[in-house]
């Protein structure tokens, strides 16, 4: 067991370091190649209006003239240890974990990133709860009366779920219900948790359904597939002959099987909705990570844009190993291998 | 009535290809601390017949008929309810694969502690004690250690010792075993069978033992039952089935029972052909298109089913040939062949 965490801790913190270099290599070391010159990227800090003569120095007091292997080791070290900015006119301290500073705004990347955390992970939570609890009660009654009316409509509603894209579905139901029938605030609205608990939940109410529904889709065809499969195993039939009566052999024996390879499937999933729910908080325009990754791309904002694409997959290759490890204690064959 | 007793059972399933007529009038009884041994080749309904004893196809889509009497209770008329109530504590089961047919993700401790508590009003600390000295009592070393190994950290065999502990843990008056050593290899597959001879003397149960080879049972049972495509071919006492056979299906099976002093694949008397389609039945004997002395009984082989007539003394057979063209048969010219060496 400990050698198993051991071995998974490494390859998650290997995954990590391919990560960041690939990061690296895309946003600043891929631009070079492609005839960026170190003047054209230090001129990005300074605007336009700066003379040949301060693009220069601030190219070189970035670093721009560096080796690459240079280069990215002081893009690491700003990450764990911080980093001075050296502009000229002043010197900037930027903290660790350092992601360097703004084009646009002149702020340091990491606080903004933090800033938005919290609303990321407010959709991805309350979602993640609708659409585990929705979608696994679901599969599991739909394969349990396979072919009953029940089981045609929520499989054809799921179809439905799995095949229609978030804008859509989250259009229709803003129209639907936060203009046409005023249930729910429309767009943009959010409230810290800490601040209003029950308007916090209010507001992300339809972004949570909207979201949970394209998940609940899913997770109900594999639970349903899952369960037919495993109620046909043989240890169900043991559990039936110890006279167990039919709801604990469906739960303790049925479901508790069929739940654990689903788990793999909601660590990843959970990881890469905290790593920014693109779709779904631009449509409802909610300030989270996902939106702070579009307004980067957009202003062609590179530090933003790659501190964002690291804390996301940060989060990504986290929620992966925390359900690695999960897997081991709910499967006890994962131990010995 | 015997303790069970089981009248003209019949267990069809609707398919989509035809009804399969898994068990088709079927009529056997056991006495408590006798054994009974279901004999047959795969696919001749001895599972669904076993399983229907346990209730284990009520609700579901096969259509069961007849009579199921335990202790003096009918059990297919009765309640699923009550028939799960049964199930465990009055009657239950060995499975063939005791690596699939234990939970791999609990412990076997945890799988017999359910087995205990679903029939018993006590503590988990009660059920545990209990549970470890069940696992003693089938033989495993250091059983408070290994309660809370899970399935797959077993051997085999100790697997099917500890499935054998959690069917006996409620200390049931019907155990049926369903080819208990089908999946161990030679040497456990004895100890196993010892095993179960031991616990049956002690806990004077009745037991059936299900298996397609006529080795294992005839010298664990009492009485011996051979199935063909649903329906009985031939009942009776050990002795009379195994010594004195009489229908050309048990013939076959004589013929072709695994001998250790033998390569596997050489076997004095094999049967040829494969088992019948249980949707279209072969007409007259079903066993007709396999049989090697189909000719003798003319017409009647293909238009006439036989009936399950007695011989001697409570021993059945359904054959068309008379009694003294069997005997002749099996004196003069099987028995003669399965006693070369
Ligand atoms: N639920 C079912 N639906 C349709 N047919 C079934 C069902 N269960 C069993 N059968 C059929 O009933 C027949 C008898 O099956 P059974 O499992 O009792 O055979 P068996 O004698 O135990 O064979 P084996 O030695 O292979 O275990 C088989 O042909 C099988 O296909
Ligand atoms: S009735 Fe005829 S075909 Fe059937 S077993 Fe007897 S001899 Fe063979
Ligand atoms: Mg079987």
């Amino acid at each position: 067991m400990l050698t198993y965490i051991i071995r998974r801790l490494i390859g998650a913190f290997a995954m990590l370091v391919v990560i960041s270099m690939v990061t690296f290599g895309i946003f600043y070391v891929v631009p070079q190649w492609a005839g960026a010159t170190p003047e054209a990227m230090a001129s990005r800090y300074v605007g336009r209006a700066a003379t040949p003569e301060t693009v220069h120095l601030v190219a070189e007091r970035l670093g721009f003239y560096d080796p690459v292997v240079v280069q990215y080791g002081n893009f690491v070290k700003g990450i764990f240890a911080g980093a001075q900015y050296d502009y000229g006119a002043g010197v900037e301290h930027c903290p660790a974990p350092c992601f360097g500073y703004s084009f646009i705004t002149g702020q340091p990347v990491w606080p903004d990133l933090l800033d938005r955390l919290p609303v990321t992970f407010s959709l991805a939570i309350g979602a993640a709860i609708i659409w585990v609890i929705a979608g696994v009660s679901v599969g599991v009654l739909s394969a349990l009366r396979r072919g009953s009316f029940f089981d045609r409509l929520t499989m054809g509603t799921a179809l439905a779920g799995v095949s229609l894209p978030i804008f859509f579905t989250g259009m229709i139901s803003l129209v639907v219900f936060s203009y046409g029938l005023g249930w729910t605030p429309p767009g943009g609205a959010w409230t810290d948790f800490s601040a209003n608990p029950a308007e916090w939940a209010y507001n992300l109410l339809l972004p949570w359904i909207t979201l949970a529904f394209l998940f609940a889709a899913t997770y109900a065809r594999l639970t349903r597939a899952g369960m037919l499969e495993t109620m046909g195993e043989d240890y169900i039939r043991t559990a039936r002959a110890k006279g167990l009566r039919e709801r604990q052999v469906v739960v303790k024996h049925g479901l508790r099987a069929t739940l654990t390879p689903i788990l793999t499937l909601f660590g990843i999933d959970f990881g890469l909705l905290i790593g920014g729910a693109i779709l779904t908080e631009t449509t409802y325009t909610l300030p989270g990570l996902g939106q702070y990754a579009i307004l980067a791309i957009r202003t062609q904002d590179m530090p933003q844009v790659m501190g964002v694409v690291l804390v996301a997959a940060m989060f990504v290759v986290v929620a992966s190993l925390i359900v690695d490890l999960l897997y081991a204690v709910v499967d006890p064959r994962v131990r010995l291998s | 009535m015997s303790f069970l007793d089981v009248k003209d059972l019949k267990i069809h399933f609707p398919t989509d290809d035809g009804l399969v007529k898994s068990v088709d009038g079927l009529s056997f009884g056991v006495e408590r601390g006798k054994t009974l041994g279901i004999v047959g080749e795969s696919g001749s309904g001895k599972s669904v017949t076993s399983q229907s004893i346990l209730g284990l196809h009520k609700g579901g889509r096969a259509r069961l008929s007849g009579e199921i009497w335990l202790d003096g209770e009918e059990l297919i008329e009765a309640s699923t309810e009550h028939v799960r109530s049964l199930r465990g504590k009055k009657m239950a089961m060995i499975f063939q694969d005791p690596l699939s047919s234990m939970h791999p993700y609990y412990t076997v401790g945890q799988q017999i502690i359910e087995a205990y508590r679903i029939h018993n009003d006590v503590s988990k600390q009660v059920a545990r004690k209990h549970a470890i000295d069940m696992l003693g009592r089938v033989g495993i070393p250091e059983p408070a250690k290994r309660v809370d190994s899970y399935p797959h950290e077993f051997s085999g065999g100790m697997r099917q010792r500890a499935m054998i502990a959690m069917a006996l843990s409620c200390d049931p008056e019907l155990l049926i075993a369903d080819e208990p050593t089908t999946a161990l290899d030679v040497t456990v597959q004895a100890q196993i069978l010892d095993l179960m001879r031991d616990l049956q003397r002690e806990f004077n149960s009745a037991l059936i033992i299900i298996t397609h080879d006529l080795g294992v049972v005839a010298e664990l049972s009492d009485d011996i039952l051979v199935m063909y495509g649903g329906k009985c071919v031939e009942y009776g006492t050990a002795e009379d089935v195994f010594y004195r056979p009489e229908h050309p299906y048990t013939w076959g099976l004589l013929g072709s029972m695994p001998r250790l002093d033998r390569e596997p694949t050489e076997r004095l008397l094999p049967i040829k052909g494969s088992p019948p389609s249980l949707i279209n039945v072969p007409p007259g004997c079903a066993f007709h298109p396999r049989c090697p002395y189909a000719e003798r009984t003319g017409d009647r082989a293909t238009t006439e089913v036989p009936a399950l007539a007695e011989t001697e003394g409570g021993h059945l057979v359904r054959c068309h040939m008379s009694r003294e063209e069997r005997r002749g048969l099996w004196e003069n010219e099987i028995k003669p062949v399965l006693e070369t060496q």
